[in-house]
């Protein structure tokens, strides 16, 4: 472990924290434009973090621990998500404590508190929304990780550093699998992070939300730290796109100069992805739920193809 | 046809009356162990029971009635039983007619007459914690004195077995959107039954009209639902006209018949846009709320209010059009024809939405006519009922009103039957636009006499709207009843639900928008 890997680890992780609110602002604004309507500004989420952290936590008298705990636990997994994909470099001090398993266990964790919390205080909503989070995740969990074995398997690591520097090195170029594994990961994306066509984040109509219902009980920083966490989960996938499909541009060990370079790149990749998303979020309808095992099957189906296609073909 | 009908069953204890207006509308008063065999005369005949309501008649000095207004094709037939005051029961029409279960339950709530028969007397629209003696509808109820408080609990119909749980939402929702509670027993996401609780908006809504004069009722009755304002006003106005038994100038109805009509047009655009809002397709609510918005505008303009509120009321209206304004209208109709077409066609060319609004909340037409639904509800469920097309007043009789009638009673055909009315109804506004009479707005009225009543039925945008207004002793109004479309859509949407998914309910409940207001009163 050297100096620089933990100033730039560090770098990261406050890029990550500040930045996601801008990226969320970003999206929004290419939603209404596309929408054909003026939009607020790219600061407007911090703002309404801002208005959140300022308001009084209003807890309801049956609140357990696992309420009040899980905004810190879930705002924490998705930081340290952060802090193990290279965004701007590979040399992370804590890349080789973490492979991309972990990473899907830390969601997984966020998931499981987060489906506790909304049942915690006994209200119809949260437990359907709980119900509905899990049915989800036993779909899309297995999907993901087939869809990162796939890619491990190409670049032979399970480490995101090491797959981004075998995709540097030159090994790895554009294969059937990746291609494969890349609409897999699309549509987990979509569903991870709570987008159209699986939920709606801007709804708040009770009967049909998914991740909202489970948080309907929260106010005040508590919810901000979920909103925060639910903003960086958004760009912490967006940069693990980035890093597994299309790594060009991030700073090695050996080259720690070019980190500017890479912030551009990741800018830009990044602003890119919000561009398709909000194509994909304006152009569909959101699905009927029972639509969704079907949805993240064809995910599963893909990645599987993806693997397969790889013993086969390569 | 329907009177035949009365006739044959009951032969010489139908007496019919005069005194109803207009003189189409048959009504008669039968025996009150009869009253049954009326509405089985009746349901032999294929009518549907259009409203059912009673009246405190003690300033004639009688007792009560009970009246029934059925409807078959462009006939409509009210029959009417006396209810003593020392025995206030009637028998129950629930057998024969499903809507009459939320009528009679109104009727016992409000009025305090008895069904006799009635499976269900849980109270409606009146909350368990007025006291139980406390009848708003009668004329002994002081309305100007706050009513002490009651404990008293709703019983909720309950499903019970493995794995069902129960979900209340509401009565205050997310959103702006009026207060109503629906209570949802379901196994894992499917519905099992749905249970509607409303009469959280009731305003005293009839009991009110009782302190106006003919005149000042308009303006009560343009705000029982705010967004039926125009129909509301004209139904009001023309039960009115009705009863004093005057004729409103030519150009007055094709006035009126406009502003029905852009009413039209903007409801209907704002819920296809809504429909949309619920399967996430936001892209929709804001194009339609755009063209909402500028049809609102040019009222405002032309008319000066955005829904035209106030602009009609009894002998004729109060806001004109020049040549200007025709240009206008048109100008915009243009735009909003050319604007609509897109609209229409990505929304029927989009696949993910059509998936969802095809095959949710479906009301078979059965159903459909054994709810007696009227509206956009009944047609897209198979029944072609229009008041625009049976009960014509001008211009309506003028030209042939294309009603849209669908048969799959699902989310996408009760779309489908309001983009199908925003193409009729541009087309009838530029019919009017080019074909206008010249003449006086508006004429006096004359105060109607004592013990007549008058009838009218509007089809606004939700469906038929049926206003019966009731002259006591001196003149005054006696009563004034309201039947709002979402009197019996509302019983639509209950039994549309089960066999749906929870998630799938605000599109349903959207595709069927009722209003609150305009049921509870």
């Amino acid at each position: 472990m050297n100096m620089s890997g933990i100033i730039i680890e560090t770098l990261q992780v406050v890029l990550l924290i500040g930045l996601a609110p801008a990226f969320t602002g970003w999206v929004r604004m290419l939603k209404c434009w596309s929408q054909g309507r003026t939009s607020a500004s790219l600061f407007q989420p911090y703002r309404d973090l801002a208005k959140l952290f300022s308001k009084d936590v209003v807890l309801a008298e049956n609140a357990s621990w696992i309420f009040r705990f899980t905004p810190y636990l879930i705002f924490g997994t998705v930081v340290l998500a952060g802090g193990i994909i290279p965004m701007l470099s590979t040399d992370l001090p804590l890349s080789p404590t973490a492979d991309v398993i972990v990473l899907v266990a830390l969601f997984a964790i966020a998931r499981f508190f987060t489906a506790l919390a909304g049942m915690d205080i006994g209200t119809a909503f949260g437990g359907m929304g709980s119900s509905r989070e899990m049915m989800i995740a036993s779909l899309a969990e297995p999907a993901m990780l087939m869809a990162i074995f796939t890619v491990s398997l190409t670049n032979k690591s399970t480490s995101l550093a090491r797959i981004v520097e075998v995709i540097f090195s030159g090994q790895s170029v554009l294969k059937p699998s990746l291609a494969f594994a890349f609409l897999a990961f699309v549509l987990i994306v979509l569903t991870e992070t709570g987008r159209v066509p699986v939920d709606n984040p801007a709804t708040h109509l009770e009967l049909t939300m998914i991740h909202e219902a489970m948080i309907l009980e929260y106010s005040g920083r508590h919810l901000a730290l979920i909103e925060w966490a639910a903003m960086m989960k958004l760009f912490v996938f967006m940069a693990l796109g980035a890093a597994l499909f299309a790594p060009w541009g991030i700073a090695s060990a050996n080259t720690p100069q070019t980190i500017p370079m890479a912030f551009v790149y990741l800018l830009l990749k990044i602003g890119a992805s919000g561009v398709v998303l909000v194509l994909i979020e304006t152009g569909l309808a959101k699905m009927r739920l029972f639509r969704l095992t079907e949805f993240l099957g064809s995910a599963f189906l893909m990645a599987t193809l993806g693997m397969l296609s790889f013993f086969i073909l390569e | 046809m329907l009177k035949e009908a009365i006739d044959n069953v009951l032969g010489t204890a139908a007496a019919y009356t005069e005194r109803q207006f207009p003189q189409s509308v048959v009504s008669c008063t039968v025996p009150r162990e009869r009253f049954v065999d009326a509405a089985k005369a009746m349901k032999r005949a294929y009518a549907l029971l259009a409203a059912e309501w009673a009246t405190d008649e003690t300033p004639f000095g009688g007792g009560f009635a009970v009246y029934a207004c059925y409807r078959w094709g462009s006939e409509y037939l009210i029959v009417r039983t006396e209810v003593p005051v020392d025995d206030p029961t009637f028998p129950s029409l629930t057998k024969k007619y499903v809507p009459a279960y939320r009528f009679e339950r109104q009727i016992h709530s409000l009025m305090g007459l008895v069904p006799a028969g009635h499976p269900d007397l849980r109270p409606w629209i009146k909350f368990e914690d007025w006291p139980e003696d406390s009848w708003p509808l009668r004329k002994t109820f002081n309305a100007s004195t706050p009513l002490p408080r009651v404990n008293g609990e709703y019983q909720w119909v309950r499903a019970e077995g493995e794995g069902v749980y129960e979900i209340p939402v509401g009565p205050v929702h997310a959103g702006i959107i009026e207060p109503g509670h629906f209570r949802f027993q379901a196994v894992g996401e499917m519905i099992v039954n749905l249970e509607e609780r409303l009469g959280y908006v009731h305003k005293g809504i009839e009991k009110r009209f009782e302190s106006f004069s003919w005149q000042e009722g308009v303006k009560l009755a343009g705000r029982v639902s705010g967004d039926t304002t125009v129909a509301h006003s004209i139904a009001y106005s023309m039960a009115v006209e009705a009863i004093a038994q005057c004729n409103i100038p030519e150009r007055a109805h094709w006035l009126r018949t406009l502003f029905l009509e852009r009413e039209r047009i903007a409801n209907h655009l704002g819920d296809i846009g809504a429909i949309c809002n619920d399967a996430a397709f936001a892209f929709m609510l804001y194009q339609a709320m755009r063209l909402k918005e500028m049809l609102l505008r040019t009222n405002l303009e032309l008319f000066g209010h955005r829904f035209i509120m106030d602009r009609v009321m009894p002998g004729g209206v109060t806001a004109d059009i020049d040549e200007n304004g025709k240009k206008e209208i048109l100008k915009e109709l243009d735009l909003l024809s050319k604007d609509f077409e897109r609209l229409v066609n990505i929304y029927d060319e989009n696949s993910s939405l059509e998936d969802r609004v095809r095959d949710t909340g479906i009301l078979i037409p059965e159903r459909a006519r054994e709810l007696c639904t009227v509206g956009i509800v009944a047609r897209a469920s198979g029944l072609n009922l229009d008041c625009r097309l049976q009960n014509p007043f001008p211009p309506y009789d003028r030209f042939e009103v294309n009603v849209p009638v669908l048969i799959s009673g699902d989310v996408h055909a009760r779309a489908w039957v309001r983009v199908e009315e925003i193409r009729e109804s541009i087309r009838i506004i530029r019919f009017i636009l080019e074909n206008i009479p010249d003449g006086s707005l508006s004429v006096n009225i004359a105060q109607p006499s004592p013990d007549t009543s008058g009838f009218a039925a509007v089809e606004g945008w939700r469906g038929e709207i049926i206003y019966w207004v009731q002259a006591g002793p001196r003149g005054e109004i006696n009563r004034c009843m309201v039947r709002d479309p979402s009197s019996v859509n509302w019983l639509g949407l209950e039994q549309a639900i089960p066999g749906n998914i929870v998630p799938d309910f605000p599109l349903c409940n959207k595709s069927f928008n009722q209003s609150y207001s305009g049921h509870d009163l």
